[in-house]
């Protein structure tokens, strides 16, 4: 093993200094806020009002402009939120355990947005709200695991510990990821299997998955948002008093 | 700038424990897959898999031109195929919108002893295909005008006789 596959590069361990974190953080939020909003509008009008209704189902297809977006963050925010917490107990970076304390309540508001669209749009396409499949069992598994996670992070005031904890939970909590994404493949579901994969084309004209891209692209953006706004915010009340911000012009306002 | 050896065995540590615990779900849950199934598939029913008299879901495809209505009541009898077996179903109550032909069903019911399935509950089993209507009458015109003699049937209601459809 050489060296060269250990070593990591310069901006991973400028992004764990809370400072660093906050400066450059702070400037990409703008940027965030404006493409997560021009996204998101494109998106849901193109989608709810200009995108060709289905040929069976008429027009309440078009949830899938909220479930799918909602349903893929769900996911991604828990990886996202281990990823950190491995991070945070192997390189003992604090901001890595606050990305990750970001990290639980906007996943769990996606997954939840999921499990009620989904619910809204079975009754008409299915003819029952709720049905105790794979996909679906799985699906709440994972709003039970952030819940877990949540009240973990809350339990202990020892902010190190409870990164510590908090990121077990959620690393041990991945193996869910994956069968969510595969349930509608290894097992008999009423859920459809993915319309989009990266080999195939998708299953739907471009009329119907661009508007889809554009929220899901939008749906990130407002991740990335909340991350910075939140991890920003918790390094405001850890770093209270410390020299560098005490003289940051967001203090001094010069 | 090499990585600590330190935080390498952490980083080792992580991985292990991520795969022991990979590997005791996915052993729990290979050994669960009956239980985790939705319904029982028509062949699976055929070879006798599928208990008589116990509550359970069959699913499958509605075959075409199966469908039969009483004319007094709500009664419909349809059969339900993965095209290598058939099972006929029973049904009396109120379809779902999406429920026809040629589409995926999942049905609740118990089997009789002549093999019939008595369904009390039917859920319509929507594909991941998405079509706009204008794109389905073209093709079946098309289709009508033996323009497209290739086409299949499938493609212009957009059902696949697949596995992938029959999931």
């Amino acid at each position: 093993m050489t060296q060269s596959i250990w070593r990591m590069p310069r901006w991973f361990h400028q992004m764990g200094s809370p400072k660093w974190f906050y400066d450059f953080g702070g400037s990409l939020q703008p940027w965030f806020a404006i493409a997560a909003f021009a996204l998101l509008t494109w998106g849901m009008v193109w989608g709810l009002a200009f995108a060709p209704a289905d040929y069976q189902q008429g027009n309440s297809f078009r949830i899938m402009y909220v479930h799918v977006p909602a349903a893929l963050l769900s996911q991604s925010v828990f990886l996202g939120m281990a990823v950190a917490g491995a991070v945070g107990i192997i390189w003992k970076i604090k901001v890595a355990f606050m990305v990750a304390r970001s990290c639980i309540a906007i996943g769990a508001t996606f997954t939840a947005i999921a499990l009620l669209t989904g619910a809204i749009w079975g009754k008409p396409t299915w003819g029952a709200y709720w049905v105790w499949d794979a996909r679906l069992t799985s699906t709440l598994v994972l709003l039970f695991l952030y819940a877990g996670v949540m009240a973990l992070n809350q339990a202990i005031t020892d902010r190190q510990i409870a990164g510590k904890a908090t990121a077990i939970l959620a690393i041990v909590g991945t193996i869910n990821i994956p069968i969510i994404k595969y349930s509608v493949e290894w097992w008999n579901t009423l859920h459809q299997s993915s319309s989009f994969t990266l080999t195939a084309k998708p299953s739907m004209p471009a009329d119907m998955y661009l508007p889809l891209l554009l929220t899901v692209l939008g749906s990130y953006c407002v991740f990335v948002l909340v991350i910075l706004i939140r991890t920003r915010a918790q390094i405001l009340q850890t770093q209270s008093g410390a020299n560098w911000l005490m003289q940051h012009r967001d203090i001094t306002g010069a | 700038m090499a990585m600590h050896p330190k935080r390498r065995n952490k980083l080792i540590l992580i991985l292990g424990l991520l795969l022991g615990v990979g590997v005791i779900v996915g052993l729990v849950l290979y050994a669960l897959s009956q239980n985790i199934n939705l319904f029982f598939s028509p062949t699976e029913m055929a070879q006798g898999k599928a208990p008589a008299h116990q509550r359970l879901r069959a699913g499958g495809m509605v075959r075409e031109g199966s469908l039969v209505r009483a004319s007094d009541s709500l009664t419909v009898q349809f059969v339900i195929t993965d095209f290598a077996e058939d099972v006929k179903v029973e049904y009396t109550g109120i379809l779902p919108d999406l429920f026809r032909e040629g589409q995926g069903i999942v049905a609740q019911g118990k089997l009789n002893d002549e093999g019939v399935f008595l369904a009390d509950e039917v859920l319509a089993k929507h594909d991941e295909k998405y079509m706009p209507p204008e794109v389905t009458q073209a093709l079946s015109d098309a289709q009508a005008a033996s323009l497209v003699p290739t086409l299949s049937k499938d493609q212009t209601t957009g059902v696949e006789p697949s596995n992938e459809a029959l999931k």
